[in-house]
């Protein structure tokens, strides 16, 4: 193979196929381009091509008060939005240095842990599909939708949730929100172990994953992987670990590290993470029964500047009714800063680099997109191996492409 | 232990005076460096065995037109795993002729994050392999995130700019 000849392009002679794979192919799972060059069906070379849904995002914060940006992080990665929306508000949080009660940051991290559980069930359930087992997509889906249902409890909405506001939530989780959340800890554990029992010792997607799109720890670090892919290399970076945000000390779970970095690793990596994640779940609800009384009402900080007042106060207190108007025009200015705060998303560490010069809206403010960076990799990670491979790797990777082009 | 203060010191040894606005936001280390010794910095950084800074987090600009002979800004930022402490740097550039080494011999990463500075700055990362527009379109002839293009159209008059932010 090696010793292919790559002939000119035009050539009558050319013995190679060029593939476009995407952008628009179903097997890519999102909008971006690779032209493949095949020799039979084994991968010369692979030219990537991304932008399709850039939404100059960076461009439009610009212009923009600090809460009106959150509804354009639910869109960076869209399979795991309350993850992008609590790192963002975290972001600023940092930056107007504020102090969030416990009850909020167990609440968040309740949340943020539901979020990774989707967003990793959605990814591991793809691999099956692309590898041929459409059972297991279909039989976890209705615990996605357990999720979105919490979510929707919480905050109304769904899919891009804007979940929750500068130093807190918009209101206290309700009575129905706990049930939902202890519906899903009941049953989910059961389904979960039965998707594991689907795929993990499963020959056939055993024989197709092990060894497909490996990558050593070194090159993985090189080429900036962070998250599941690099754990899946061997590297135990976690950010919820070594920079705990929303009290993450708390909790007690591990970081299940692969070895090879491969398709089978990177799923074995994601599926120990979901019970993790389940663990910090039940130690977070434990930590938020404990709440008694006026405790359990608290749902945000006090941090009137940012934080949009009670409506029926906006109607009777002076106070409120300026803050509220500060807060919906857009009037409050925030103090000089520059931070760099980020968070454990569910592809790895999603970064907000944040320059305020002292205005209303931030001077500068710029995503570090765990995907936009690992995806370097992928033309060196399918190269010398099979198509079918390459969409396989494609989908291990999990590649978002709203969190891609940003 | 590694801490901000054993950085500076050890940078101000090997870098003496070349190296200024030592800052702390937020309790991260941030300086500025000229752009001919970016590159050596970045490689001082990665191979001393105690500075130990291998991983590449993030890379970006910053566009300020009012610092007339160095308006853009390329910011680094650094992540020392083993002692888990971050640093970031900032090279600022003419807008004239805003040459910067890149870091892609160092840092495979370095590889996008570079051409979307490229693509949104213009900033012209030397001896980068690839340095061609990410993602915007390739026909474009001007780098959009640079301050000098507003996002909202300067000539509307119903929307007074003193209401509504900026």
């Amino acid at each position: 193979m090696s010793e292919h000849i790559l002939l000119p392009e035009g050539s009558i002679e050319k013995l190679t196929t060029t593939l476009n794979l995407g952008p628009t192919h179903p097997a890519t799972h999102g909008v971006f381009q690779n032209i493949l060059e095949l020799d039979g069906e084994r991968i010369l070379k692979s030219t990537s091509t991304i932008g399709y849904i850039h939404r100059a995002f960076e461009k439009i914060a610009e212009r923009r008060p600090l809460y009106q940006i959150t509804p354009l992080t639910d869109r960076l990665n869209y399979c795991s939005s309350p993850l992008n929306n609590i790192g963002w508000h975290l972001t600023c949080e940092k930056l107007l240095g504020l102090k969030i009660p416990k009850r909020v940051d167990y609440l968040r991290v309740i949340i943020m842990e539901l979020s990774r559980i989707s967003d990793h069930l959605i990814c591991n359930s793809i691999v099956g599909v692309d590898s041929g087992a459409y059972t297991g997509f279909l039989y976890v889906m209705q615990f996605r939708e357990l999720i979105y249902e919490i979510y929707e409890e919480i905050c109304g909405s769904r899919l891009t949730t804007t979940i929750g506001r500068i130093g807190g939530f918009e209101r206290n989780f309700t009575p129905a929100a706990f049930q939902k959340i202890e519906k899903f800890l009941k049953e989910y554990p059961k389904q979960l172990k039965e998707f594991e029992n689907l795929f993990t010792r499963n020959r056939i997607f055993m024989d197709r994953t092990i060894g497909c799109g490996p990558i050593s720890a070194e090159r993985a670090l090189n080429y900036g992987f962070t998250g599941p892919n690099l754990r899946a290399a061997g590297v135990d970076y976690d950010v919820r670990v070594h920079t705990p945000y929303s009290s993450y000390q708390d909790f007690d779970f591990i970081i299940p590290v692969g070895k090879t970095g491969d398709c089978y690793d990177r799923f074995l990596v994601r599926n120990e993470e979901m019970w993790q994640s389940l663990s910090i779940i039940k130690q977070a609800y434990e930590k938020v029964k404990e709440f008694k009384g006026a405790d359990a009402e608290v749902f945000h900080a006090d941090t009137p500047a940012y934080y949009l007042p009670e409506k029926a106060d906006v109607y009777t207190k002076m106070e409120a009714l300026i803050y509220h108007f500060k807060i919906v025009m857009g009037e409050i200015e925030m103090p000089i800063g520059e931070v760099y705060s980020s968070i454990e998303a569910a592809n790895g560490e999603l970064g907000f680099y944040l320059i305020s010069d002292g205005g209303r809206t931030p001077y500068r403010l710029h995503f570090r997109r765990p995907c936009f960076i690992y995806y370097q990799a992928f033309e060196e990670l399918v190269k010398g191996g099979m198509l079918s491979d390459a969409i396989i790797t494609m989908s291990s990777l999990n590649l978002i492409a709203g969190e891609m082009d940003a | 232990m590694l801490n901000n203060d054993f950085i500076k010191q050890k940078l101000i040894e090997k870098f003496s005076d070349q190296l200024t606005d030592w800052d702390e936001p937020y309790d991260m280390l941030t300086f500025t460096v000229p752009a001919s010794l970016n590159l050596k910095l970045l490689q001082f950084l990665y191979d001393d065995t105690e500075l130990n800074f291998q991983f590449l987090t993030d890379l970006q600009a910053v566009h300020y037109p009012d610092k007339k002979g160095a308006e853009l800004a390329v910011v680094y930022h650094l992540h020392n795993l083993v002692d888990n402490l971050r640093i970031r740097f900032k090279v600022f550039v003419d807008i004239e002729n805003p040459n910067v080494f890149s870091a892609t011999a160092l840092y495979r990463s370095a590889n996008h994050m570079e051409r979307e500075t490229y693509d949104f700055y213009g900033v012209n990362f030397i001896g980068h392999p690839n340095l061609i527009r990410i993602l915007n379109v390739e026909e474009m002839d001007y780098f959009p995130m640079r301050k000098e293009f507003p996002l909202e159209d300067q000539s509307r008059i119903d929307k007074d700019d003193e209401m509504f932010g900026r």
